[in-house]
């Protein structure tokens, strides 16, 4: 679970992104690649199609710095919004070439929705939440140890741990758009220049 | 590495499903190196040693059907968790429902939630969908990358629209080989830190150091540290207000004594992680501080002086020597934890090669000047043509390099060559970081045979730690 860049490195990269300098895109390759990667994989089940995100993806941000707008979240889930509606995209698209049922097309978009949701709300919950849960999940902890991590009282560290998972559970729920994660209208209209090159490989 | 196993959950107190249907109740976790207080109940007449009663007392009561949290219960113990388990009340109960689909709360409550999730209906739904909710986190570095990934990515995003702040092209393999080394530290995780790692190089013969990953990350930190001081970026060991000599090896040992003096103190006991988890932050940050500082500066930087102590190397080639080092040493921690590390691209390759056959005319001379040459330079002016020897370096990123041997100064040209030496790029650069022999390693040679030697003993005198 990367955690989110603070703000200030969410705005500072737009910046030297927009100003064309390519170290600034080494950067944000080597910090959200691996998530970019990974999203892309879940959805697709394939290394190929998932490399290709990567490069569409990252791609696209490079060539518009402009559309992520901060105060719609952070920068790490307009990544991941990207991602995942270009790998859903492009599941639909084999999907009509016919390597999969449309049922099962369906079932895995669902369940990367269900995902990618998941993933945004991880990011995007209060910290002391977030914290909670990676002592748990990550670092294995149970939730005595956890409150002496988080500096609480184990009733306050149980508390965060059911709430967190609360939170997260909502991922799961019908969703009424198709968008999983963006609050604001999220990816689905950014997808277009996205896909003006997916003719290639 | 990866994420916590579930399905171990039968490990001691498991037992009611005999491993089919897992992962099923994510039971309390056994962790290898947590010591848990195991209360060790007295076992009872059915201390979950034999399979659930058919029906009856252990059947869940909610609606949730097999998966649901149930069936650990042998029907002896039922009657029990009165006298065994304190007393719990239903908000308690509801109030350990997160750590208890985490598996974070001990073995007691644990059990004590499981009972009441068969007589509370509310609580049993919502401890189901918390169970399935842990589902949903994931560990994000679950699959490695393939490193070559990154070029191609980045170039693509330049074809679409090309860099107006470019990364200067002799920097490119120190770009690529730091992000390597990077991906290669966040594969391994927190703890490998302490992981012995065995560094050499040649000094008139095989020399090799102990250190740690910690160390290694620390050593190639300090010797950045030189670029950063020629860019006049703040370096990471200047911000620790540490003053570091320039000589590499000696910058290096001061920087880990200063280290250890600090550990010794107490300084960072603190905080469980300690200061290694740092180490890759700070490396890495300083690493893309130069990269962003000499994209700004420009062309011109080039032939900015880098200070190495003993010899001061263009900005240029001091980038390409770093991607050099860090190959090397992220090769060596390869090694160390079994992991695969493949070769530089082949155009970085290249660049490190070049480096090397370049340093190797220089690295000759001194060698004479030392009284370690086995054959007597023959005098020729600086710039006229003098003898020379024809490297010729085979695979990806090779090529050939006419070198002058009896100094530096002369011209080198293949019409005066006295000798021909082959050897693969890979090997080349092993025998130029001291990790090759140079009487060990393979080469096609023709022509005069002590220039030769010569010269492999002066590739591998350019190593260092």
């Amino acid at each position: 679970m990367a955690t989110p860049a603070p703000p200030r490195w969410d705005r500072k990269m737009q910046q030297r992104l927009a100003r064309g300098e390519e170290a600034a895109l080494g950067e944000l390759y080597d910090r959200y690649a691996t998530l970019v990667h990974n999203l892309a994989y879940r959805v697709l089940d394939d290394d190929e199609a998932a490399d290709l995100i990567t490069r569409e993806v990252f791609g696209y941000v490079w060539e518009n710095p402009d559309d992520y707008d901060p105060k719609h979240g952070s920068l790490r889930s307009w990544i991941a919004g990207l991602t995942q509606s270009q790998a859903v995209h492009r599941l639909r698209q084999y999907a009509g070439r016919g390597r999969s049922t449309p049922g099962e097309v369906e079932a895995r978009v669902r369940e990367a929705t269900a995902a990618a949701r998941a993933d945004f709300i991880v990011t995007s919950m209060p910290a002391p939440l977030r914290d909670a849960l990676d002592l748990a999940y990550r670092d294995r902890l149970d939730y005595r140890d956890a409150a002496a991590g988080l500096g609480v009282s184990a009733d306050e560290s149980r508390r965060r741990l059911r709430l967190g998972l609360q939170l997260l559970s909502t991922a799961m729920d019908p969703a009424d758009s198709q968008d999983p994660r963006t609050p604001s209208g999220g990816p689905g209209h950014l997808s277009p220049h996205l896909r003006t090159d997916r003719g290639q490989p | 590495m990866s994420g916590p196993a579930y399905s171990n959950g039968d490990g001691t107190h498991g037992g009611g499903g005999e491993g089919e249907g897992l992962p099923r109740v994510p039971q309390q976790r056994d962790q290898p190196g947590i010591p848990r207080a195991v209360p060790d109940p007295p076992p009872g007449p059915a201390e979950l040693s034999e399979p659930s009663e058919p029906n009856g007392t252990a059947e869940p009561v909610h609606p949730a059907g097999p998966s649901a949290p149930a069936g650990r219960r042998p029907g002896g113990t039922f009657e029990e968790p009165a006298e065994r388990l304190p007393l719990y009340d239903h908000a308690t109960l509801k109030a350990l429902l997160g750590a208890w689909a985490l598996t974070a709360c001990s073995r007691d409550e644990s059990l004590a939630v499981e009972v009441h999730l068969t007589d509370c209906a509310t609580c049993a739904e919502e401890a189901l969908r918390l169970r399935d909710a842990v589902g949903l986190l994931h560990r994000e570095e679950s699959l490695d990358l393939d490193p070559l990934l990154r070029a191609r990515v980045l170039e693509g995003c330049l074809g679409r629209r090309p860099a107006r702040i470019p990364v200067p092209e002799w920097a490119g393999p120190y770009d690529a080989e730091a992000a390597r080394l990077d991906a290669l530290l966040r594969d391994l995780g927190d703890t490998y830190w302490q992981e012995p790692v065995e560094l050499r190089w040649y000094d008139n013969g095989p020399v090799t150091r102990k250190a740690t990953v910690g160390e290694v990350i620390a050593h190639l930190t300090a010797v950045d540290g030189l670029v950063a001081a020629a860019l006049d970026v703040p370096g990471a060991a200047a911000s620790d207000g540490l003053d570091l000599p320039a000589d590499p090896t000696r910058r290096t040992e001061a920087l880990w004594a200063a280290r250890r003096a600090a550990a010794a103190g107490g300084a960072g006991a603190g905080t469980g992680a300690g200061p290694a988890a740092g180490l890759r932050d700070v490396w890495r940050a300083q690493s893309h501080t130069l990269l962003r500082t000499v994209s700004f500066a420009g062309a011109g930087a080039a032939g900015v002086g880098v200070d190495y102590g003993l010899r001061t190397l263009p900005l240029r080639t001091a980038f390409v020597d770093r991607a050099f080092a860090c190959w090397i040493h992220a090769w060596d921690i390869a090694e160390a934890v079994a992991y695969p590390y493949d070769p530089p691209a082949p155009r970085n390759l290249n660049r490190i090669i070049d480096l090397a056959a370049n340093l190797l005319p220089g690295a000759m001379a001194g060698r004479r000047r030392q009284g370690l040459a086995s054959f007597p330079a023959r005098l020729a002016d600086a710039g006229a043509p003098g003898r020379s020897l024809v490297l010729r370096i085979e695979g990806a990123g090779g090529g050939d390099w006419c070198l002058p041997v009896d100094s530096p100064g002369t011209t080198a040209s293949p019409e005066h060559a006295v000798a021909e030496v082959a050897m693969d790029g890979v090997e080349f650069c092993q025998l130029a970081a001291g990790h090759l022999e140079p009487e060990r390693i393979a080469v096609g040679q023709q022509g005069d045979r002590a220039v030769i030697r010569d010269a492999l003993f002066a590739a591998a005198s350019l190593s260092r730690l």
